[in-house]
Parts: structure tokens; C-alpha cells; sequence
């Protein structure tokens, strides 16, 4: 069974990752699943300096998905790389990090620091973050801002450059057009989807950030829209993220022309669910003998 | 370290319209769970409700491999958790979070629990040694659950009701103010759960006698094991997660707002 899969020049074993922010740093959901299973983990996002994250509540629940407002809460890339990529040093799959910052330069200082870091394998460029104020959508929603950021990353590594396109822009296309210019060696898409929630007996917004990003199942088909539409203009590979939560979700992203796939918001449902996903993916090609799954990948342009 | 498990129903009571104790033949949890710790279960394999159900251990049985957990349906994951017959089976990750603290010197364990605060508060009891006063509440005497219970693992128990159908009238805050004084606090600890406003309540009369408190806090979660950081608290160091940090924090690390 061909599962296998390369991304930006990272070759899974598999084409299941976990997405960034639904996984922590890996330590947690070992406790329920085996990491070496996985095509590769993509970790929560980094800055250069510490971050407090928004004020809670953080998580509303909502029709088959949830908002999030987590406002990028970490330790700061010194204590990623003191505490954190000691562990990740002892696993096989490959460990992707994902970064974000205030501007084009704390971005490639981040890339400059993490290229020194043998278990770091690539960077995912967070550039759709909706949860924060400076350093996030504000990249990912111009082209030439997301064009200039690529750029100046580009020069401060050699690591596979993923770029994590937002979903609230009128032309996507535009954007990871821009990203692939530039110099990017990938494309993940789509982060969350901008949202709101109101408690109509207090009046109050749910979250305390007011806004936040929505995700799970409630936002596949956006995803998959987007991902078709992307795979259409780029030549470098994609990877569909999007309320997938079984194989048969998988199957569709790779239709659309994923190479691979993120599991996010099925992490908090289900640790097993990458695991699951994985299973059903092999499932879904044994049954159709079909040997190797880059044959279907792209197949319903 | 916790586990998912699959555990069968093995009894669904129906205190009142509202409320709930699930018995959950569960050989993990039921092993290695500590008073204070939660169980993150998944109410249906559907999408909506989508996120898993926090759930803190009511009581649990070692011999019988079984663990209670006391709840109020509030909402559609509630409503399906509810619905389910025994012998069918659910899925939970547990034990989650850090217990209680109990610490050997103590002679003198003050009880506080408001509301559905009183769940985690039967298994704490059950595991205290020396001096237990408990002290639960709720708005009306309908409200008052697992009295006679408490009352077995206390050498005493206060019950107050906001109308005064039962017990002491007013808050459990109130009560616990005006019998603070009787208490021998030099070896006291004050472990409290519920609603958010008298647990501020709560560490307000402990900082004001100087009695160590310990709080059980809540907060909407989604993974419950650490990862997503959704369900924080502001503590004086910075943003605490309830999962994994807490759910019990020490009152004078949470700063009220």
C-alpha cells in the first residue's frame, strides 16, 4: 500500500499530520495515541517572545464545530527550543513548527533560529491567524504582504517553507499564487473561519475576544472548495485542513488536490481520530485497489 | 498518566428532572482517580454536540470497579448523556487534571460546595482523615443533593437554601463566614467548588481568617488534556489552563475579575 507522500521535500510515511494548535507540542496526546504513527505533526504556533493569549472564554461550542480565540498563548521560541524540541528530538515522524510573528522580521528570525535545530524538519508560516491583533491574518490577507513575509523567511532558511493560507479573503487564489512566487515550497489550507456567538439571554459575546476562528466539521466543504481552487493555479503541493474527521473526509481533500491532509478540532474529539483516519484512508484505496495514493490525488479537477 | 477507556453504563439515576448520578463501570479511572480529577466523555459518535463533555468524579469504587459521576442537563450533550440505558457503553479520557491536595498535617477539612459544586465533594469526603464539616448549598431545597451521603462522611454538615426551604437561609459563603470563627484554623483547609462568584467568595473569607483554600474551578473546555489551551483562568502567573494546570487552583493564585 503506497500511503506515502512529500511535502515541500518532507517525505511521510503517511499523509496524515496533525494541525497546528490542536496538538500542543506532541507531549499531551502521546498519552493516548503512538506519534511515530503519524505522517508528521505540525506544532503549536511559536513567537519570539512570550504571549498571554486573549482573555476567556476562549471556546464557544457550535453546530457540528467550535470557535476558538486562543489568541497565540506560548512560551516564547527560547523555551521551545530549551524545553520543547528535546522531546520532539526522540520522535521519528517528522516535526514541522509552526511560526508567527509581528512582522517579516521576527518571522525570519524565528526561521534562522529553528534552522539550527536538526529535529525541526520545516516551517509552517502562520499568516491566518484571526485571533490576534498584529502577526496573523494581517500577512495572509494581501498578496503582497504575503509576497514580501515569504520573501524575507525564504532568505533566512533553507528549511520546506510551508505557507497556512486564511480562508476570510475574497480571491484565495491570489494569495497562494503570491506564496508560491515568493518561494514557498508548500501550502497548507485553510486555517479557521472568522466567527461570532452571542448569548441572547445575557446579551454578552461568548468569547471574550469577541471574534474568534471557527472550525470542525461545519467548515469542511469551504475547505475542500478551496483547496480545488488552489490546487488549480500552484504547482507546489497543497495540504487541506478542515473539519476532517474520518478517511472518507481525507479522500475528498485529496480529490481536490491535497497531497496531504491536517487533522485539527478531531484531535479534541477524539485523540484517536488521526489514527483512525489513517486506517480508513488505507481502507478506502484496499477496497478500490487502487496501490498508491497519489493516483487519486487531484483526480476530481 | 490518563487513559481512554470504554466504559459500560452500569446504572443511570435519575436524582430529579434535571439531574443525574451515571455509574460507569470503569476499570481505569476507577483504579487510579484521585478526589478533585475530571473525566472528559464523549456523549454521542455524531458531530453536534461536537466537543466532549468535562465531567469532575463524583465518587468511585475500587472493589467494584465503578466510578458516579453527578450531573445537570443543561444542554443538548447533557440532554443525549441522559438519554443513555444501561449496558451501553460511552468513551472517556481519564483521570484528567490534578486533585485535591491532601496534605497529612491537616486535622480539620472545611468543605464548601454550591449548586452542582457539591459533585467532586462526596469522593474528597470519602477520602479525608480527622475532622470533616461540610458545607453545601443551593437555591431551594429541590436543589440539595447527596445530603445524606455527605452527612455519613461528615462529623458535621450545614445545608443552606437561597429561599430557605432547608437548612441555614442564604448563601454557602454566609454560612461559612459565621462558622469560620468555631473552626481551629492553625491545622484548617478550605476546599470549595462551584459557581464562580461564591468560589470568589470563598477565597475571600479564607485570605481574610488565613486559612489555606483550595478551588475547584470550570471553564469551557475542548480537548481537557492540555493541549488547545481554551479553558484558562487569569492566576498571578499569567493564564492557567482549568485541564491541566488546575481544575483545582490554590485561591491565592486566581485573580478575580
Amino acid at each position: 500500500m503506497g500511503l506515502e507522500t512529500e511535502i515541500a521535500g518532507i517525505k511521510l510515511k503517511n499523509p496524515v499530520m496533525v494541525a497546528s494548535g490542536t496538538f500542543g507540542y506532541g507531549k499531551e496526546p502521546a498519552q493516548f495515541i503512538d506519534l511515530n504513527q503519524l505522517g508528521a505533526i505540525v506544532t503549536k504556533t511559536i513567537t519570539l517572545e512570550p504571549r498571554e493569549g486573549n482573555a476567556p472564554p476562549r471556546i464557544v461550542e457550535t453546530p457540528s464545530g467550535m470557535l476558538n480565540s486562543i489568541g497565540l498563548q506560548n512560551k516564547g521560541i527560547q523555551d521551545f527550543v530549551d524545553n520543547v524540541i528535546p522531546f520532539l528530538a526522540k520522535i521519528k515522524t517528522p516535526v514541522i513548527v509552526n511560526i508567527a510573528g509581528d512582522s517579516p522580521e521576527q518571522y525570519a528570525k524565528l526561521a534562522k533560529i529553528l534552522s539550527q535545530e536538526p529535529t525541526v524538519k520545516g516551517l509552517e508560516l502562520n499568516i491566518s491567524c484571526p485571533n490576534v491583533k498584529k502577526g496573523g491574518m494581517q500577512f495572509g490577507i494581501d498578496p503582497s504582504a504575503t509576497a514580501d513575509l515569504v520573501k524575507s523567511v525564504r532568505k533566512a532558511t533553507k528549511l520546506p517553507l510551508i505557507v497556512k493560507l486564511s480562508p476570510n479573503v475574497t480571491d484565495i487564489t491570489a494569495i497562494a499564487k503570491a506564496a508560491e512566487q515568493a518561494g514557498a515550497d508548500a501550502i497548507s489550507l485553510i486555517n479557521t473561519l472568522l466567527g461570532m456567538s452571542i448569548d441572547i439571554n445575557t446579551h454578552q459575546f461568548r468569547l471574550g475576544a469577541k471574534t474568534g476562528g471557527l472550525s470542525g466539521p461545519a467548515i469542511k466543504p469551504v475547505a475542500v472548495r478551496m483547496v480545488w481552487q488552489v490546487a488549480q493555479v500552484v504547482k507546489i503541493p497543497i495540504i487541506g485542513i478542515g473539519g476532517i474527521m474520518t478517511g472518507a473526509d481525507a479522500i475528498e481533500f485529496f480529490l481536490a488536490g491535497a497531497s496531504a491532509i491536517q487533522i485539527g478540532t478531531g484531535n479534541f474529539v477524539d485523540p484517536q481520530t488521526p489514527i483512525r483516519v489513517i486506517n480508513e484512508i488505507k481502507d478506502y484505496l484496499t477496497k478500490r485497489n487502487i496501490s498508491n495514493l497519489q493516483s487519486i490525488i487531484g483526480k476530481a479537477i | 498518566m490518563p487513559k481512554q477507556e470504554s466504559c459500560r453504563i452500569a446504572k443511570q439515576e435519575k436524582l430529579t428532572d434535571t439531574v443525574f448520578k451515571l455509574t460507569l463501570l470503569s476499570p481505569f479511572v476507577s483504579q487510579t482517580a484521585k478526589p478533585g480529577q475530571f473525566v472528559n466523555v464523549r456523549v454521542c459518535n455524531d458531530y453536534d454536540p461536537l466537543l466532549r463533555r468535562p465531567i469532575s468524579i463524583h465518587q468511585v469504587s475500587k472493589k467494584d470497579k465503578t466510578i458516579q459521576l453527578l450531573y445537570e442537563v443543561v444542554g443538548k450533550g447533557t440532554e443525549i448523556l441522559s438519554s443513555l440505558k444501561t449496558g451501553t457503553s460511552i468513551d472517556i479520557l481519564g483521570p484528567l487534571g490534578n486533585g485535591f491536595p491532601i496534605d497529612k498535617n491537616t486535622k480539620n477539612h472545611i468543605l464548601v460546595g454550591g449548586g452542582m459544586g457539591i459533585a467532586p465533594l462526596l469522593f474528597l469526603a470519602s477520602q479525608l482523615k480527622g475532622n470533616v464539616e461540610i458545607i453545601i448549598g443551593a437555591s431551594s431545597k429541590s436543589k440539595i443533593y447527596c445530603a445524606n451521603e455527605m452527612r455519613k462522611l461528615s462529623d458535621k454538615l450545614i445545608i443552606t437554601t437561597d429561599d430557605g426551604s432547608l437548612g441555614e437561609k442564604g448563601f454557602v459563603s454566609d454560612s461559612l463566614s459565621t462558622n469560620i470563627t468555631d473552626y481551629d484554623l492553625r491545622y484548617s483547609v478550605i476546599y470549595a467548588c462551584g459557581p464562580h462568584a461564591m468560589l470568589e467568595a470563598v477565597a475571600h473569607i479564607a485570605r481574610k481568617n488565613k486559612v489555606p483554600c483550595q478551588l475547584s474551578m470550570e471553564a469551557y473546555m475542548a480537548c481537557g488534556i492540555g493541549t488547545c489551551m481554551g479553558c484558562v483562568v487569569k492566576t498571578v502567573s499569567g493564564y492557567k489552563k482549568v485541564c491541566d494546570d488546575g481544575p483545582v487552583f490554590d485561591a491565592k493564585e486566581i485573580i478575580w475579575d
